[in-house]
């Protein structure tokens, strides 16, 4: 089980999270949607800490952390937990689409040499790099890029995969091939919360959608309700906007 | 004196040769120290490690804004009479010692810029897949900042070779202290002069060569 209790961050005297309460569980895929600038990316960031929640408390399976007085081996052992994808793939210039997806295996996790390179080798026919694993970023396509990115996450086996706007950042032609290796992950049950502008994508494989406004979750519900009766006039008002 | 005396220079070759190895030896010694201290002073300047930091930029502007040669003097006649520990210095030690110091303060602004010039994602995505600060740093951030530095750091490399021919002041007989000593004794200063420029010179351009090389196979790293 994952658990947000009264997740809080503020940029100076800009709340941007209003204590987030969220229960996720095992297998679970959420989708988080909402305008722009209302803290969704700001949430994902706080769970590994990327961004230092300043109030609440992450617990996942065992693992309690307290933001106010998370020590920095909390802080690592929740990043190990939880896997990352970045809207703007964010994948390490100096390491090819392979040594992407080695990396955390050598340095974080200590696997033996054969076993992760037996992990990339999988994880590389996975994303359809398997002819690609030599090259590094610049040489690939956004969509290369984003697929390699979410091998690097997927690599981590992570309780948690957080992916903050996965396509956003890609040409319309790439996005596809994205959301199917997505969608794959998805049918995986692999625990995954997302913040994605896709709505049909969510429709299909969210188990729970999460509307977002000013800090705080609106509404939430499972896709069909959300999106064909929404409650709150906010989240009536948005979706009549992206549509 | 006549015109240049082509025959005294030839003869003069051996005898500089001799002392290449010294010149080459001081810089590359002085090269590997101010390297390593320059990595730890640019660290110290990126995390901002509280009292430190201070003290670093201390250290910088003063090796920044002083010429080598007041260095190289303070710190060979002047300390050891204030320490007297200084005294079993010998004039190589603090010559090496002087470049070291000096080169390190302006290759750890290089270093500096080279790190915070990186993106912010690489750090991020670091961080996310679970990696230390140190572990971010040595295995991600640092080798694509060396990149961005080495070809400066080597620019660095050729100025201290020349530099070292300040050594000579400190009674240290180097290459330029040869052509000194062997000027002397001939009175051909034009020749031997020339002679320790050419040698300097043609040291330079190998170096300056290899430079350029170095930056193609750089532009070319992380792009296949
Ligand atoms: N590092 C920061 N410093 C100051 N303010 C920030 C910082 N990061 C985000 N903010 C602010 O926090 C608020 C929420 O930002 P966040 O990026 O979480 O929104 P979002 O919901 O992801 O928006 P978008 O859909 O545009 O990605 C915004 O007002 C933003 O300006
Ligand atoms: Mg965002």
């Amino acid at each position: 089980m994952i658990e947000l209790q009264g997740l809080t961050k503020r940029f100076g005297a800009n709340t941007v999270l209003n204590g987030i309460d969220l229960a996720i569980a095992p297998g679970e895929r959420i989708v988080v949607i909402g305008p722009s600038g209302t803290g969704k990316s700001t949430l994902l960031r706080c769970i590994n800490f990327l961004d230092r929640p300043d109030a609440g408390t992450i617990r996942i399976g065992d693992l309690t952390v307290d933001a106010a007085r998370a020590t920095k081996a909390q802080i690592l052992a929740l990043r190990r937990r939880t896997a990352f994808v970045f809207q703007n793939y964010a994948l390490f210039a100096n390491r090819t689409a392979r040594g992407n997806i080695t990396e955390a295996l050598f340095t974080v996790r200590r696997l033996p040499r054969a076993e992760a390179e037996g992990r990339a080798d999988a994880i590389l026919r996975d994303i359809g790099l398997a002819d690609r694993g030599d090259a590094y970023p610049a040489a690939l396509s956004g969509g290369q890029q984003q697929r390699v990115g979410i091998g690097r996450a997927l690599a981590l086996s992570a309780d948690l995969m957080l992916f903050d706007e996965p396509t956003s950042a890609l040409d319309p032609e790439w996005v596809g091939e994205v959301l199917d290796l997505m969608r794959r992950i998805a049918e995986a049950r692999q625990t995954m919360l997302i913040v994605t502008h896709e709505m049909q994508f969510a429709r299909e494989i969210a188990d729970r959608v999460l509307f977002m406004e000013g800090g705080r979750i609106v509404e939430e519900g499972p896709p069909a309700q959300l999106f064909e009766s929404p409650r709150d006039p906010r989240t009536r008002e948005f979706l009549r906007r992206v549509r | 004196m006549g015109p240049l005396d082509l025959d005294y220079m030839l003869g003069l070759v051996p005898v500089l040769l001799r002392y290449l190895p010294l010149t080459l030896g001081m810089a590359a010694g002085a090269m590997v120290l101010a390297l390593a201290l320059a990595v730890v002073l640019a660290m110290i300047r990126v995390s901002r490690v509280p009292v430190l930091d201070r003290l670093v930029q201390g250290f910088v502007s003063f090796f920044r804004g002083t010429p080598l040669l007041v260095q190289l003097f303070l710190f060979y006649y002047g300390l050891p009479q204030i320490v007297p520990a200084f005294a079993a210095i010998s004039g190589i030690q603090a010559a090496i010692a002087g470049l070291t110091l000096h080169f390190a303060a302006y290759m750890a602004e290089s270093i500096r810029a080279a790190i915070l010039g990186v993106d912010r994602s690489q750090w991020e995505a670091s961080q996310a897949v679970g990696m230390t600060q140190t572990q971010a740093l040595r295995r991600i951030v640092l080798p694509q900042a060396a990149r961005v530095a080495a070809p400066t750091l080597l620019n660095y490399f050729i100025d201290m070779i020349k530099s070292t021919s300040l050594a000579f002041t400190l009674g240290v007989t180097e290459m330029m202290g040869a052509a000194q000593r062997e000027a002397a004794g001939s009175f051909r200063y034009f020749e031997a002069f020339l002679l320790v420029a050419v040698f300097y010179w043609v040291v330079v351009e190998a170096l300056s060569f290899a430079q350029r090389r170095l930056e193609t196979v750089l532009s070319r790293a992380y792009a296949r």
